[in-house]
């Protein structure tokens, strides 16, 4: 019953989104991206803002490995090892749903 | 990062902006945090002035809006104000005891872009929820209410406070949370200003049910990893260390009384000689950088030598003014629930003395308190 549960365990095939109340916006006044959430506000690091930024529902955790690999030049298992090691952060911190 | 921020130039914009849109309220929580001397309605900033409010402040670097009170729903104005604040670019958080909106008034702040529902319940058990907030037929309003936020697919939190009477009882809050699909539960045991200071006899826990419901909490977290986050916000009065009250004073919060006078936290009202501005008289960002009151404890210029002298003193600022200020009798000195204070023995004293002693009847919030006390009988009121 829970559309926006967050449980689920994370795979290459999973569709990770923005969890429902859960909003990503450049703040003019302090010249950064701020993710807002139910009572908080997460500033991203450059790489979770990069994962953030290509996240839609849409696309698959191996899609978004792959465009990372292409777009850094760099191995896919350590890519792929960060991805899924920040995308479990986020989900912990309801701040993505799958 | 935690240089002491004390003048206007280096100040950070504040984070978020709690509206108490009115002291109106259905309920009549013997804990509610407002003030005993509430604004009357015709006192209210009107929608024109609340939403240039929230206009200075989305241009001020505020990022969340928390419309709270009383009882925000109340306002006939709420969506239009809960759209204007989304449009300016604002989060907006609605704060309620969901009693008093019907469902085409609650469809109205969906449309109008309501990002998140905090709903606040007495207890998990009808009849004490009921006494407690002095309102027959709340909860079933209340469950109402949580099944259309989900329903809306909007992410819910259900606020619990805990005092003597419904303490016993987090783990089944915990569970109603659950079974209202909440995405997190917020217990918090009651902070004692306001009515609650008035009435800390009726609400003081025991210690050892203060300890039950640790175990409780830290079982439930168990259970639940992954389903529900909980938070659980203990009793200063058995605590040792202060809470970062406010985060800091005048560091990211502002709150914004029906009536438009800014305050640094909501109770900062019961702190005599401070001067409060509106934004009736003054814009936002120059009460935020400028206002006496903002300044006062702004950073650590102000500290007691206790605090000054102690590694603790920018992580939590020296704990609560107010509660300083109500225990202690001064609002410079470092909160009575950090165990290094001289007060702090009296203070636990005195909380267990009044949680082993009888509960006295509820003094009930009112906006204009009644003399006789013993007219406080729960009776349901019109809503
Ligand atoms: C003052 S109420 C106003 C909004 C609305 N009437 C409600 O009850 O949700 C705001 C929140 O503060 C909580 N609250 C009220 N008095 C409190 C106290 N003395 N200590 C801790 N939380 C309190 C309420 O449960 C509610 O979640
Ligand atoms: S805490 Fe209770 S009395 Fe106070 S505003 Fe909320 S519902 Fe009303
Ligand atoms: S002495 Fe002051 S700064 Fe140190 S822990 Fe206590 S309240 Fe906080």
């Amino acid at each position: 019953m829970t559309a926006d549960a967050t449980t689920g365990a994370l795979d290459l095939e999973s569709r990770p989104r923005l969890a429902p109340g859960v909003r990503l916006k450049y703040d003019e006044a302090r010249s950064c991206w701020v993710v807002l959430a139910p009572e908080r506000v997460l500033m991203p690091d450059e790489t979770a803002l990069e994962v953030l930024q290509r996240l839609d529902g849409k696309k698959t955790v191996d899609a978004l490995v792959a465009e990372l690999v292409t777009a850094y030049d760099a191995d896919r298992g350590e890519i792929l090892a960060d991805v899924t090691e920040l995308l479990n952060g986020l989900l912990e911190k309801r701040v993505l749903a799958l | 990062m935690n240089a002491p921020r004390t003048t206007g130039s280096q100040l950070p914009p504040p984070m978020a902006v709690l509206l108490e849109l009115t002291h109106r309220c259905p309920l009549q929580c013997p804990y509610c945090s407002n003030p005993l001397q509430m604004d009357q309605v015709k006192s209210e900033l009107g929608t024109a002035e609340w939403k240039s409010v929230l206009d200075q402040a989305a241009k001020l670097g505020v990022l969340q809006v928390h419309f709270s009170g009383g009882e925000p729903t109340v306002r006939p104005d709420l969506a239009e104000l809960i759209r204007h604040a989304r449009a300016v670019g604002l989060y907006t958080n609605l704060i309620t005891s969901g009693v008093a909106a019907n469902k085409a008034r609650f469809d109205e702040m969906v449309a109008a872009g309501l990002d998140h529902v905090q709903l606040s319940i007495q207890d998990s058990d009808a009849a004490t929820a009921e006494k407690i907030g002095n309102y027959a037929g709340a909860q079933q309003k209340k469950l109402t209410f949580a099944k259309w936020v989900r329903e809306a697919g909007l992410p819910l939190t259900l606020n619990a406070v805990v005092n003597r009477h419904n303490i016993d009882r987090v783990g089944e809050m915990i569970d109603l949370a659950v079974s209202l699909d909440a995405a997190r539960v917020e217990i918090a045991n009651v902070q004692y200003y306001g009515w609650a200071l008035k009435n800390l006899a009726a609400l003081m826990p025991r210690f050892d049910q203060f300890e039950a419901s640790i175990a409780t909490v830290a079982a439930a977290r168990e259970r639940l990893k992954g389903k529900i986050v909980i938070d659980y916000v203990v009793p200063d009065y058995y605590a040792k260390v202060p809470k970062a009250c406010m985060n800091g004073w005048g560091q990211r919060f502002m709150n914004i009384t029906p009536a438009g006078k800014v305050l640094p936290c909501h109770a900062a009202e019961t702190i005599p000689n401070l001067q409060f501005d509106s934004v009736r008289d003054r814009p936002l960002a120059e009460i935020w950088a400028k206002s006496s009151a903002f300044e006062a404890f702004r950073g650590t210029d102000w500290m007691p030598e206790l605090c000054k002298g102690c590694d603790q003193r920018e992580i939590d600022w020296g704990g609560c003014r107010c509660q300083a200020m109500a225990l202690t009798g001064s609002a410079s000195e470092a909160d009575p629930a950090c165990g290094k204070s001289p007060f702090h023995a009296q203070l636990r004293g005195m909380a267990e003395a009044a949680s082993h002693a009888a509960a006295p009847e509820f003094q009930y919030r009112r906006i204009t308190p009644r003399v006789d006390q013993k007219s406080d009988a729960p009776e349901p009121v019109a809503g």
